[in-house]
């Protein structure tokens, strides 16, 4: 298990350079003025502290499904970041006119349409990976991340922060899915990308490729995690 | 016939299982297995929605998408079916039954984001499943999620009187524990080809 630390050693350092911002600073109602600070703020959050798949355990099902490979996991992240950003900045511009009782049909609608987009689109130009992602295209409409930020945050912010946290929160899902694929083939196959890491004598542990390995990478990651937590004092 | 359906129920609910084979509907398997009583009533809700959401999806299909060669409007037209259907059952239950409604009640909500529905919709579709082969599709899907729920509310209870290590206390050591759960429901892989 050496990977997860090296893998995982970014984020901690964006969150320290955040931590000068106050969380949730613009939910007053007063006239929104955007401020790069907010901005910054908005886009680290998902990042890290507020991370999807590692923090708040969301977005599990497209995570343990896909991620058999780094190739695979890249792709869905990048597939729902677009469906992140998009849905982000229509739930914004439209957050004026959809009434309280029926947000949550509204939203899914948008989202839906998005994903649709983005299923013919993947259908059209990148079929290979269409057909391996398979039914997790269209099920990034109920992917519980996409909703929960349309509804708890771009759906009472600006443009402009609603684009800077789908951003933030769509990368750090790209992340998580990363991470976890690179240690599930780098385990199991003893590649990254297809590219061989470990010398050729390296046996398959086909566990981690297999879905038991989803659940046990995951947890042993998280448990990685914990620890380092711990130590940092956090 | 029936040979058929009896691979079909084996499979989506043994060897395909939903939660440990496919990941759909992760989010309430490690939601709402704390305890055993919210699993029960997770896992009825889940089998009474997912029943009728997959036969109201597959007659949209049939009777209004195919015939109008609207197939790339599946996504949106399905989960706004499932999610006026979970509405619906909602107020029904209510109307008519407060006992189930205060079982199922708080599960219903729930339920619109849970993949596993719309997973089932979307499966009957790509496997091309005439009607009975849906009912009994969904029907053992549910079934397989149901059992999967109980099982590890059961290993949760037990677990939370362990001494765990530090680190792995919390969503870890369920992680893995659905992991070797997982591991065994691989013992079915030879049970049905494909």
């Amino acid at each position: 298990m050496a990977a997860p630390p090296a893998v995982l050693a970014a984020p901690p350092a964006a969150v320290s350079r955040e931590s000068t911002a106050v969380p949730g600073s613009g939910a007053v109602l007063a006239p929104p003025a955007v401020t790069v600070a907010d901005l910054r703020a908005d886009l680290v959050r998902g990042l890290w502290r507020e991370n999807g798949v590692f923090k708040q355990m969301l977005g599990l099902c497209p995570t343990l499904a896909v991620t058999t490979t780094a190739h695979g996991g890249l792709a869905m992240g990048l597939a729902t970041l677009a469906v992140i950003v998009a849905s982000n900045a229509s739930v914004s511009m439209v957050r004026g006119w959809i009434p309280t009782a029926v947000r949550i049909p509204c939203f899914i609608v948008i989202i839906a349409t998005f994903v649709t987009v983005v299923d013919l689109a993947m259908n059209a130009f990148a079929h290979e990976l269409h057909k391996t992602l398979g039914l997790f295209i269209p099920l990034i409409v109920v992917n519980c991340i996409v909703l929960g930020r349309a509804d708890a945050f771009a759906s009472k912010r600006p443009l402009a922060r609603a684009l800077a946290d789908g951003l933030g929160v769509g990368l750090g899902f790209t992340m998580a899915l990363l991470a976890l694929g690179v240690v599930r083939e780098l385990l199991g196959f003893g590649t990254v990308f297809g590219a061989a890491v470990f010398p050729a004598a390296y046996p398959p542990f086909l566990l981690f490729v297999l879905p038991p390995g989803a659940f046990i990478a995951l947890g042993l990651m998280l448990a990685v995690m914990n620890r380092r937590q711990a130590r940092l004092g956090v | 016939m029936a040979g058929e359906l009896a691979l079909i129920a084996v499979s989506a609910m043994l060897v395909n299982n939903f939660v440990l084979a496919r990941f759909l509907g992760i989010c309430p398997f490690l939601g709402v297995s704390r305890r055993m009583e919210s699993a029960v009533g997770m896992s009825m809700a889940v089998l009474f929605v997912m029943t009728v959401a997959s036969l109201v999806s597959w007659l949209v299909q049939r009777l209004i998408l195919a015939p109008f060669g609207l197939e790339y409007l599946r996504t949106i037209t399905f989960i706004l079916v499932i999610a006026s259907l979970v509405q619906l059952v909602e107020m029904v239950v209510q109307k008519t039954s407060p006992v189930l409604y205060q079982a199922l009640g708080i599960f219903l909500p729930l339920i619109t984001t849970n993949c596993a529905i719309l997973g089932v919709a979307l499966l009957v579709q790509q496997k091309d499943y005439g009607f009975l082969q849906t009912l009994t599709f969904a029907v053992a899907a549910s079934l397989g999620f149901g059992l999967a729920l109980v099982l590890l509310a059961g290993l949760r209870t037990s677990l939370a009187l362990a001494a765990l290590p530090r680190a792995f206390q919390g969503n870890a050591i369920v992680l893995i524990t659905a992991g070797i759960l997982s591991l065994a429901f691989m013992g079915f892989s030879g049970l049905v080809r494909g």
